[in-house]
């Protein structure tokens, strides 16, 4: 019998990288494992493939030439849910979420995939979130669909099941529009109340803006209570962290630029986000356009003026005076927010601070819901599992509502609640904070 | 062993498949080389099979089937590993017990649990936490490892000083015995009757057979905790202050040492609140009854001081203390800050040498041209030099193994031993010889023969394979040296 050998390891000169795209930061990693049971996939499956340092040493092996990218080894890196839980645990400091980006648009550019999955990045990543106008007809185009009685006659006719593919979760996963006023956007300019704290400006965001346009004009008000001059400039877009995590690099950075001018164009003091994957996308942009000459430095600095919106609210004590909202809530930390921006007290020190609310914790309350951008779409039987888990822990406490700051959350785990018959209602942090100051539409 | 031809590997892979389900077994090459190593990466191997069984039956029947073949197959948690224990044999079936992790039965009045052996060890605190109950044997890596990893290497951790290592902990097991064959060690209680089989499968690494359930005790937490926080400017002081503390016949529940370089590496990874001007740190805890524990934590700081604390702090509140205690786990992982690799040794020393041992590990290190990090459980006298290297780097890796070959050696001469907790694996096999005789190392694997005798069953491990004194495998009889002054006799 043959003893284990002890080999040397490769030893590639130069900085390792996948098509050009730096992913150097494998080397930090130095396999401790400390990471693997805070991962949710890892969790759910208990295959070392499907874990942070098995993926981590996958990407390291594939720019290395270890590895090729098979179709088996793109599932086990696309399951990721970069959600970055495995960021907040390691010790090293590995940059995961950068590596899996890398890696992601690597799987693009080698298995761009069959017709219909290319059709569906096409309209989705190329022309819808660019396009707010084309975004806004299609929300349309869907509200239509809702509303008119076809899709309940798609999904009682079965129809549903004949659609290819991921297609039928796709369509379980439609968000309901709602009606063209409440798309309405927050006005351009909403002047503080009070003595003025800063001059801010609002990302409205894409699907935000079409599903969820009630939050936004939410958070306007609630940042003019707390003494902020409210701009929503002109021209803003998608900011591109959809199609950054989904690996279509090219257009993450065009519309990195193009959000860039947009705000610039208004010299606020704070970028404002109350969306979790855009705020942490958008502080990332210094890294992003990094080696563009005309842009670099300017996005470095546009990134140090990103804040979420808690983030942003909790440095200072909440302006009253602020009306009771009697209701027990949990909160529920969206990915971006807490493992990708790192904030975790916030969201809490601020509804601590409204009277009548009381906060029960949820268990594993910063594990991903599934949502994670699309991947309930592209990943719908992962997602499913990890929905009912959060679920689970939701009935488990004796909450009325969900608190979170996060449109796919905020979908998915109404999904969740809904499959289970429950009341308990799901809520974005600025709805509570904007009722607690009386406001409402 | 003859490999396997690709057609008999898919049959094979067929015959797993409909034992344990067709999403249960890996034999892709890609899937496959992420089981390449453990937590120590200088040791890399690839197996035919990895599988998921989620039963005790599953086990069996996977074993029996190995047998059948005459595969070598070898269980395997999460692969925290730090001597390369759960590698398998180049070829041959990896038992993954990652699927098996579920709490069976706590029972409180009589303060024990029964698990499955891919539980992750903190879990089993946060399950019996809200009762005010934890599970005492807490390695530093306890997020992540399994109880079936603890059994298997015996594991110890911070809090070992004052209760014990793994074993004390376990009180009986099912295990899936090397030839597929089910059975029981040991049982409910403490003092179950006839030999203390269970007592003989903790530690046995992996070669006695897949631990499938496992009774453990579960103890209350304690009335009291208080952690200081004492800061030296030479280590040879922290050494001195560690020997002082026991002198004076205080029993801490543990007592870590955390040296200069390790401190930059953990604040730069979490701001633990580590002075990162500090030659040395001790991370020092009582607990118990909150009687009298003032007193001690006085008389623990005035021999710090003594023994030349330049300052000594106490955390204030728990989540003060949580982020000193974040800090000392994670110190393996933080390595990655300064350094792409690390080899982590395992000595044991008497505590009174520490000064002495300490100063040559740093000698034998920079010898070889490379940086080292100490961090480890002093109050046991239990060394972790951490020799840093780069991979990538021509002939790094052999100065790595050479430099830590030197500082076992060390280890044995002052009377030590060359594993406190991490096992020896595949890593320390070499280094028996260090510290025992022939005849010691015949006695242990005639014992491994009888668990054990077809050898398949976690191959490799253990015992010396190179430049060896003893054979692999079957051993024909010879008396041992207790036998012969007839102190024990051969039935
Ligand atoms: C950052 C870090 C810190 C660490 N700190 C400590 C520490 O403080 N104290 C300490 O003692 N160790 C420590 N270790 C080492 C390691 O975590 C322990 O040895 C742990 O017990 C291994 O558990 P595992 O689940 O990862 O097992 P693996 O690495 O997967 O396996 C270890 C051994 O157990 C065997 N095994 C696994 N499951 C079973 C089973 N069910 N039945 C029989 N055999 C089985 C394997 O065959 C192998 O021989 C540390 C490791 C790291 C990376
Ligand atoms: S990613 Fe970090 S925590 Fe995970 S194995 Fe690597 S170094 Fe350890
Ligand atoms: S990002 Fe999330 S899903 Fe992906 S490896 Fe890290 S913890 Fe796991």
């Amino acid at each position: 019998m043959s003893t284990p050998t002890h080999t040397s390891a490769p030893a590639p000169a130069g900085v390792l990288n996948l098509h050009g795209l730096s992913v150097d930061g494998v080397n930090q990693c130095v396999h401790c494992g400390l990471c693997l049971a805070y991962c949710p996939t890892f969790s759910e499956l208990g295959t070392e493939m499907d874990s942070p340092r098995g993926r981590i040493f996958t990407i390291k092996s594939l720019a290395e030439g270890r590895m090729s990218l098979t179709d088996s080894v793109a599932q086990h890196l696309s399951l990721c849910l970069d959600c970055r839980a495995c960021e907040t645990v390691c010790p090293a400091g590995v940059p995961y979420g950068r590596l899996i980006e890398a890696a992601k648009v690597e799987i693009e550019r080698q298995q761009p995939g069959a017709l219909p999955r290319r059709l569906f990045r096409w309209l989705n990543f190329g022309l819808l979130l660019g396009h707010p106008r084309l975004l806004r007809l299609a929300a349309a185009g869907a509200r239509l669909y809702q509303t008119s009685g076809l899709q309940q006659l798609v999904r009682r006719s079965g129809l549903v099941k004949l659609l290819p593919g991921t297609l039928p979760a796709w369509e379980a996963l439609l968000p309901s529009v709602p009606s063209k006023a409440e798309r309405t956007p927050p006005p351009r300019t909403t002047l503080a109340d009070g003595p003025r704290r800063a001059r801010v400006a609002m990302l409205t965001g894409c699907i935000q803006a079409v599903v969820f346009g009630a939050h936004n004009r939410a958070t306007a008000r609630v940042l003019a209570r707390n003494g902020c001059d409210v701009l929503v400039p002109e021209g803003q877009r998608c900011c591109g962290a959809l199609n950054a995590h989904g690996g279509d690099h090219a257009r993450a950075l065009a519309m990195a630029r193009q959000t860039i001018d947009a705000f610039e164009a208004v010299a606020a003091d704070f970028v404002i986000v109350n969306v979790s994957g855009c705020g942490a996308h958008m502080k990332a942009y210094g890294h992003l356009l990094a080696d563009d000459p005309a842009y670099a430095e300017r996005a470095k600095r546009f990134a140090a003026t990103v804040r979420d919106l808690a983030e942003f609210l909790a440095q200072e004590p909440l302006r009253g005076p602020l009306q009771p909202v009697t209701m027990t809530c949990t909160y529920h930390d969206p990915c971006h927010v807490v493992h990708g921006q790192k904030i975790k007290s916030e969201p809490r020190r601020l509804l601590a601070q409204i009277p009548g609310l009381r906060l029960v914790e949820l268990p594993e309350s910063d594990w991903c819901c599934g949502s994670a951008g699309i991947y309930n779409l592209t990943q719908p039987e992962m997602a499913t599992r990890l929905l009912h888990r959060k679920v689970g822990h939701v009935l488990e406490t004796s909450a009325e509502a969900v608190v979170t700051a996060n449109p796919g959350c905020i979908l998915q785990i109404q999904a969740g609640l809904g499959a289970h018959q429950s009341p308990v209602r799901v809520l974005h942090l600025v709805e509570i904070l904007d009722r607690a100051y009386g406001g409402g539409e | 062993m003859a490999t396997l031809t690709d057609s008999r590997k898919r049959e094979l892979r067929r015959e797993l498949e409909t034992i344990v389900g067709p999403d249960a077994v890996l034999s892709d090459p890609d899937e496959l080389l992420v089981y390449e190593s453990d937590g120590l990466t200088l040791f890399r191997a690839l197996a035919d099979f990895v599988v998921f069984p989620t039963s005790t039956e599953h086990v069996s029947a996977v074993v029996k089937l190995a047998n059948r073949e005459r595969l070598p197959f070898v269980a395997r948690g999460a692969g925290t590993g730090l001597s390369g224990g759960c590698l398998p044999a180049e070829g041959g079936v990896v038992i993954s017990l990652m699927r098996m992790n579920r709490v069976l039965e706590v029972d409180y009045d009589n303060q024990l649990a029964v698990v499955e052996p891919g539980l992750v060890n903190l879990h089993l605190s946060w399950k019996v936490g809200p009762r005010g109950y934890y599970y005492a044997p807490d390695p530093s890596s306890q997020q992540a490892c399994t109880i079936g990893g603890n059994i298997a290497n015996n594991s110890g951790g911070p809090h070992t000083l004052k209760y014990g290592v793994t074993t004390n902990h376990v009180l009986g097991l099912q295990v899936v015995m090397p030839d597929g064959e089910i059975v029981w060690l040991g049982g409910r209680t403490r003092d179950a009757q006839g030999y203390d089989l269970a007592g003989v499968f903790v530690g046995s690494e992996g070669t006695f057979g897949i631990a499938t359930k496992i009774v453990v005790r579960i103890l209350k937490k304690p009335q009291a905790v208080k952690t200081v926080l004492a800061v030296f400017d030479q280590i040879d002081r922290a050494s001195a202050a560690v020997s002082a503390v026991i002198a004076r016949g205080l029993v801490p529940a543990a007592m870590e040492m955390i040296d200069h370089l390790t401190i930059q590496a953990v604040e730069d990874a979490f701001n633990c609140g580590y002075p990162r001007d500090a030659d040395a740190a001790l991370l020092i805890e009582l607990d118990g009854l909150a009687v009298g524990m003032e007193g001690q934590l006085e008389r623990i700081v005035e021999a710090c001081r003594d023994a030349g604390a330049r300052e000594t702090r106490t955390a204030k509140s728990e989540s003060e203390r949580q982020l000193l205690w974040k800090g000392r786990k994670s110190a393996f992982g933080a390595y990655g800050r300064v350094s792409p690799a690390y080899m982590v040794m395992d000595g044991v020393i008497p505590r009174t040498k520490l000064p002495y041992v300490l100063s040559r590990v740093n000698e034998i290190v920079a010898a070889h041209g490379l940086r080292v990090g100490n961090v480890f459980h002093a109050g046991d006298g239990n060394l972790h030099p951490n020799i840093l290297y780069d991979p990538r780097k021509p002939g790094e890796e052999e100065r790595v193994v050479a430099a830590g070959a030197e500082i076992m050696k060390v280890c044995a001469e002052v009377g030590g031993s060359i594993s406190g907790e991490h096992g020896i694996g595949l890593e320390k096999s070499d280094f028996m010889p260090f510290i025992f005789s022939a005849a010691d190392l015949t006695l242990m694997q005639r014992l491994k023969n009888a668990f054990n005798p077809t050898g398949l069953c976690n191959p490799g491990k253990i015992f010396p394979t190179k430049k060896s004194c003893v054979e692999v495998g079957p051993v024909a009889y010879r008396p041992h040296a207790i036998e012969e002054k007839g102190l024990a006799q051969r039935f």
